[in-house]
């Protein structure tokens, strides 16, 4: 990744040229009407002062968050001609399509902060930046697409509502279109994942080993517990985080847990309860080694998901460097006229 | 990989219907004007957001500057008069 020192493009929203370097940013005067804007919940727009690691935690956090989309689109993807109806098949490949969209908003969201988005593609390719745990693991029945679509965009949506107002402009903007799209994405799976249930015996129980199988990632996928969140502080502060990973994680269980009934599926936590004390479910100990296990690349599709993104990054080279060679002989047959 | 040079980026402004101006909606790369378009379709109305879509090359605009922001629109900050609330009118003038 460039440092902010030598950041040459950033398109109209992009950063000046010649942005400091920021040795020692506590030290910037200017660090204090910043931070004055975000208390004052006002945005911050790319061309605006920032502290250099503001804008490092935001790359890191929206390229995470675009590369999710772009990879989640591999386990969905994987049912498109194997959809059961028509009607099955157009719905998920417009789902998988704003997935799509999704990524772009990001990565554009991502390059006003002074990044390429060719260089992110780059760093996911080396492994040096990562996407959500959740991709990683395999769709094995077309029940996964239901829930898929009912758990893990449930959860991404709980992840993302507090981000349509993060303090970073472009990034909040993002995440509002996001939304928007994401509530047929719920709905699509829970209709879907419905109807299996109240399907045959069959359905049925293909529908509930596909909630046994993704009840779990889906709650680990907002993330490490607060007591070992290392960067949760600091983006408090900047106001890029709103709520702890363990109260957005209540907030998904909240949801879920009555939804789970009416879908007249078992989720498999047995500690899993309403708590009238608390006004809160109470629900058991995720298994965070297993986050960390697949965060780190042990999965069972990590690879999988890797090579097949880069597989199909190389397979469209040509399809690039057909439309450059195009547009370059067209720009010269313009000019010479 | 990495020796492609990555394809220009272009500004997206939306009409999102008649009556309304073109609003800035985010950006994307293409090679040309005309694949900016059809990817401005593809990736910003896939809901009927638009009746009409501008790409502008984002290397072609020009923008104030943020350091300098006080002082470049300090000549409007002390004009109030410039707003009707600035006149007090008497109170039997029912509209003015
Ligand atoms: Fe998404
Ligand atoms: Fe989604």
């Amino acid at each position: 990744m460039r440092s902010s020192g030598q950041i040459d493009q950033g398109g109209a929203e992009g950063v000046p040229t010649g942005s400091p370097a920021a040795a020692d940013p506590v030290a910037d005067p200017r660090e204090a009407d910043f931070q004055a804007l975000i208390d004052a919940d006002q945005r911050i727009e790319p061309r605006d002062w920032m502290p250099d690691g503001y804008r490092k935690t935001l790359i890191r956090q929206i390229a995470q968050h675009a590369h999710s989309e772009i990879i989640g689109m591999q386990p969905e993807g994987n049912w498109i001609t194997r959809a059961p109806s028509l009607r099955r098949k157009a719905i998920l490949m417009a789902k998988v399509q704003d997935e799509a969209g999704h990524g772009l908003y990001l990565y554009c969201a991502a390059e006003t902060l002074g990044v390429d988005r060719a260089e992110l593609i780059d760093l996911l390719h080396q492994g040096r930046q990562k996407y959500s745990s959740i991709f990683n693991y395999p769709t094995l029945t077309w029940a996964d697409v239901g829930a898929i679509g009912w758990l893990v965009d449930g959860a991404a949506i709980t992840n993302q509502i507090p981000l349509c107002r993060c303090s970073f402009g472009p990034y909040a903007r993002a995440m509002v279109r996001v939304c928007k799209e994401e509530s047929f994405h719920q709905r699509q799976g829970f209709e879907s994942l419905y109807t299996l249930s109240h399907g045959s015996p069959e359905q049925h129980e293909m529908a509930q080993d596909a909630v046994n199988r993704w009840w779990w990632p889906s709650i680990e996928m907002l993330g490490p517990p607060d007591t070992d969140s290392t960067h949760s502080a600091q983006s408090t502060a900047w106001g890029i985080k709103r709520f702890s990973n363990d109260a957005l994680r209540q907030r998904f269980v909240d949801m879920v847990a009555p939804q789970a009934v009416v879908l007249g599926l078992t989720p498999p936590d047995p500690e899993l309860r309403w708590n009238e004390q608390r006004g809160h479910y109470d629900f058991g100990e995720p298994d965070f080694e297993e986050l960390r296990r697949v965060v780190g690349g042990d999965g069972p599709c990590n690879r999988q998901r890797a090579a097949h993104h880069l597989k199909a990054h190389e397979d469209g080279a040509w399809v690039r460097e057909a439309s450059a060679a195009y547009a370059a002989k067209h720009a010269a047959t313009t000019a010479a006229a | 990989m990495s020796e492609e040079t990555p394809a220009p980026l272009w500004e997206v402004f939306i009409r999102s219907k008649r009556g309304l101006s073109h609003n800035h909606v985010g950006s994307l790369h293409a090679p040309d004007a005309e694949m900016a378009l059809r990817n401005a379709r593809d990736v910003y109305t896939r809901r009927m957001e638009g009746v009409s879509i501008w790409v502008v090359p984002s290397a072609v605009i020009t923008a104030s500057s943020p350091d300098e922001k006080d002082s470049f629109f300090d000549p409007a900050a002390d004009k109030p008069y410039r707003h009707p609330t600035f006149y007090s009118i008497p109170k039997e003038v029912q509209q003015l």
